[in-house]
């Protein structure tokens, strides 16, 4: 049987049963490998991890290497949903068979993929593993961006945004269309457990995902990656970016139960403006320049409008 | 645990009924698949014989054929058996995980009801789905009719989960010609058949917590070509293998396979080279002739697709005069596959026969027996004078004027 672990502080949280190996080829200041070290550390259970093709995968299995101290498998750019629940129906019919190596062990299947994979190219993947009801946790890492390719937008990648595919240019301020709302989407699967989560915020994302692994069923976490290549800002400032993303309600941290019980689970204090998340970045630089302003003000009023919903949805438990 | 059930000695089963009970039989783990005409009753007979206790696997019904091998890729490293069908189009999809299952050295069992390619859409059988796979690194073995469909697929568990082997396998049948033809089967009892294949025996399984490992590392200019020789290396390792389940299985059953299946080729001077069910077309006609024709006809079929059997086929052929190779498939401005792979086994041989191309039976037109008997007497006319009587590729069955092609 799982327990969930209890974890006073960051510090024991950093030390726990650390099987991600911090001899990594990831970026410095990359938040991938914080998010997804939180996670194997919140539990003792024994894990079996799914990537897609990404920034976490090219930068943690190349042979003869590996940074997975755990069973870990790679296909292709869209599939690790699928890989990782073919693994969760293996481990079903062989514990009723009685064929595994210790049919007691615990275990938790997890997938993990970028923004590309998961709102792109992989969305059918997660839509339909989803709906089958498999025993596993899903994580987003997004940084809205294709950051392993080399900074192309994805659907993830918000209005504004200057990328390599939807460059800001003498006449145009980057991206034009919003951003996917992937959590609604998850939400609306009927999963169990859907939240948005994002590590300045440790405690907030830890308590997250020990929630999704004790969960039976489809879970799906949305974790803010900031990306400190493709969103421009100095690899010391990762945590500080991302309290400007939470702060300023960019990224508001919440979760979804049954597909309805809408809970928000970070109110900032003092709210920063948006343009101060936007100023942090040189993806957003030239959304400063006076013909631009118009995007700051839909930023902020976007913003102002999901948190509004957000709200409202809490209140009226729906 | 699995309920037995009671099968007679002979049933009557149409080809995809016979794979279906073949994966029962192997009592298959995992089974994630997605529908497409031909293949699908393969996959509902699993569903069926799951839902009435005679299988207590698990049947994942995934939302594409690409989601469904990259669900048997995660269930077979997960230390478990595996099997899915699928045909033309779906196969098509599957493609890039195909070479993925291949290369992480899992023995995953896909039966095929080989069916033609859009565009245009066509549900009939042709090969042009069995062509696709050729590079991809799996084990290929096709059926012929029924009763080989459901002895390879046995057999297919065997070779593909042999410790030397540990390749994913292909058993290839003609769809709807084979797939819905219902015929008479010899099949073994449950108990046999599981004793004959054997239990799943894990290999670097990522179920095993003791010992964690890496599925679907990189590997660029340092590392990769040595994976892919290994893997190249391990499929024509393969043979003697192959060969050995085939030998088991003749004792078991008295029904002989061989990686390539030649008839009436001992004396011939002409031969016809095919796969599927034209070979037994073929073999009719090739009777008929040497009975009433006064043309020593043989018919040569590649049971093994891959690893092809190159030093086989020619020997076979060592005093044959003049060949036509069979292909079903549309070869996009070259020769036939069949006809690529004998030519390359003849130009090492002393003996130089003149071989032909005929592509035919595209989107399911029947080959018939006439039209055979017009290729072996143009055989005939070639080995007589010892040269082409007309161009190297034909077009055979199908409208408009003759098409040929290279000369």
């Amino acid at each position: 049987m799982s327990t969930i672990k209890k974890i006073k502080n960051l510090k024991e949280l950093s030390t726990s049963n650390d099987r991600f190996e911090g001899a990594h080829l990831l970026c410095p200041g990359c938040a991938h490998s914080i998010i997804v070290r939180e996670l194997m550390n919140c539990t003792d259970d024994n894990l079996v991890i799914s990537s897609n093709t990404g920034c976490l995968e090219v930068s943690t299995a190349v042979y003869p290497y590996t940074s997975w101290d755990t069973s870990w498998i790679h296909i292709g750019f869209e599939n690790a949903a699928t890989s990782i629940t073919g693994a969760e129906a293996m481990h079903k019919a062989r514990k009723r068979k009685g064929t595994l190596k210790d049919n007691d062990a615990p275990v938790k299947f997890v997938a993990f993929g970028g923004d590309g994979s998961t709102f792109d190219i992989g969305f059918q993947y997660l839509s339909g593993a989803i709906e089958r009801g498999h025993d596993f946790t899903y994580i987003c890492l997004d940084n809205e961006v294709y950051a392993n390719t080399g900074g192309q937008r994805s659907s993830a990648t918000p209005i504004g945004s200057s990328t390599t595919t939807s460059p800001s240019g003498r006449i145009s301020y980057g991206e034009k269309m919003m951003k996917k709302d992937i959590v609604a989407i998850m939400a609306a699967h009927g999963a169990p457990y859907v939240a948005q989560m994002s590590p300045n915020k440790w405690k907030d994302m830890l308590k997250k995902m020990q929630t999704a692994l004790s969960t039976e069923g489809p879970v799906y976490l949305n974790a803010i990656s900031a990306c400190t290549t493709e969103w421009k800002f100095d690899p010391k400032d990762t945590i500080a970016v991302s309290d400007l993303a939470t702060d300023s309600l960019v990224f508001p941290l919440y979760e979804i139960i049954n597909g309805r019980e809408l809970n928000i689970t970070y109110r900032p204090k003092n709210v920063v403006p948006v343009k101060d998340y936007l100023g942090a970045q040189g993806r957003f630089k030239h959304l400063f320049r006076p013909e631009f302003k118009h995007i700051l003000d839909e930023w902020q009023k976007n913003v102002d409008a999901q948190w509004d919903y957000l709200q409202k949805r809490e209140e009226a438990r729906v | 645990m699995a309920e037995k059930m009671d099968i007679q000695k002979t049933e009557v089963w149409d080809g995809n009924f016979a794979a279906a009970h073949a994966l029962r039989q192997a009592q298959v783990d995992v089974v994630a698949a997605y529908p497409i005409t031909p293949s699908t009753p393969i996959v509902e007979g699993y569903a069926q014989f799951l839902a009435d206790g005679y299988v207590d696997g698990e049947f994942v019904m995934v939302e594409s054929e690409h989601a469904a091998m990259s669900g048997c890729v995660g269930a077979a490293a997960s230390g478990g058996r595996v099997a899915t069908a699928t045909s033309s189009q779906g196969f098509a999809l599957m493609a890039e995980v195909l070479y993925q299952a291949s290369g992480m050295r899992l023995p995953i069992i896909l039966t095929v009801v080989n069916r033609a390619l859009a565009s245009p859409l066509n549900v009939r059988g042709d090969h042009s789905d069995m062509y696709l796979g050729r590079d991809s690194g799996w084990i290929q073995m096709d059926a012929f009719n029924a009763q080989e469909a459901y002895d390879l697929t046995l057999m297919a568990f065997k070779i593909g989960e042999d410790k030397a082997v540990r390749l994913p396998v292909m058993v290839h049948q003609d769809g709807f010609i084979t797939s819905h033809t219902a015929q008479n089967i010899n099949p073994m009892t449950d108990d046999d058949a599981y004793a004959f294949i054997g239990k799943y025996e894990p290999v670097n399984e990522m179920l095993d917590f003791s010992k964690p490992v890496t599925y679907g590392a990189q590997t660029e200019e340092d590392w990769h070509f040595e994976h892919k020789a290994k893997q190249h290396k391990a499929i024509i390792d393969s043979r003697p293998v192959i060969d050995k389940v085939f030998e088991d299985f003749e004792k078991k059953t008295g029904r002989k396979y061989s990686r390539v299946e030649s008839y009436m080729m001992e004396d011939a001077d002409v031969a016809i080279v095919a796969l599927g069910t034209s070979v037994e077309t073929a073999r009719l006609v090739a009777k008929d002739l040497r009975e009433n024709g006064g043309i020593k006809a043989g018919v040569v079929a590649p049971r093994v697709f891959r690893p092809f059997p190159f030093d086989n086929i020619r020997d076979i052929f060592a005093n044959v005069k003049a060949i036509a190779c069979l292909d079903r498939s549309s070869p996009g401005g070259a020769l036939g596959a069949l006809y690529n792979e004998v030519v390359g086994a003849m130009y090492t041989s002393d003996n130089k026969p003149l071989v032909t191309n005929y592509i035919y039976g595209l989107g399911g037109r029947d080959l018939t027996l006439d039209a055979i008997k017009k290729i072996y007497t143009e055989l005939q006319e070639n080995a007589n004078s010892g040269k082409h009587s007309g161009k190297i590729q034909q077009f055979v069955g199908v409208r408009g004027p003759q098409l040929e092609f290279f000369d």
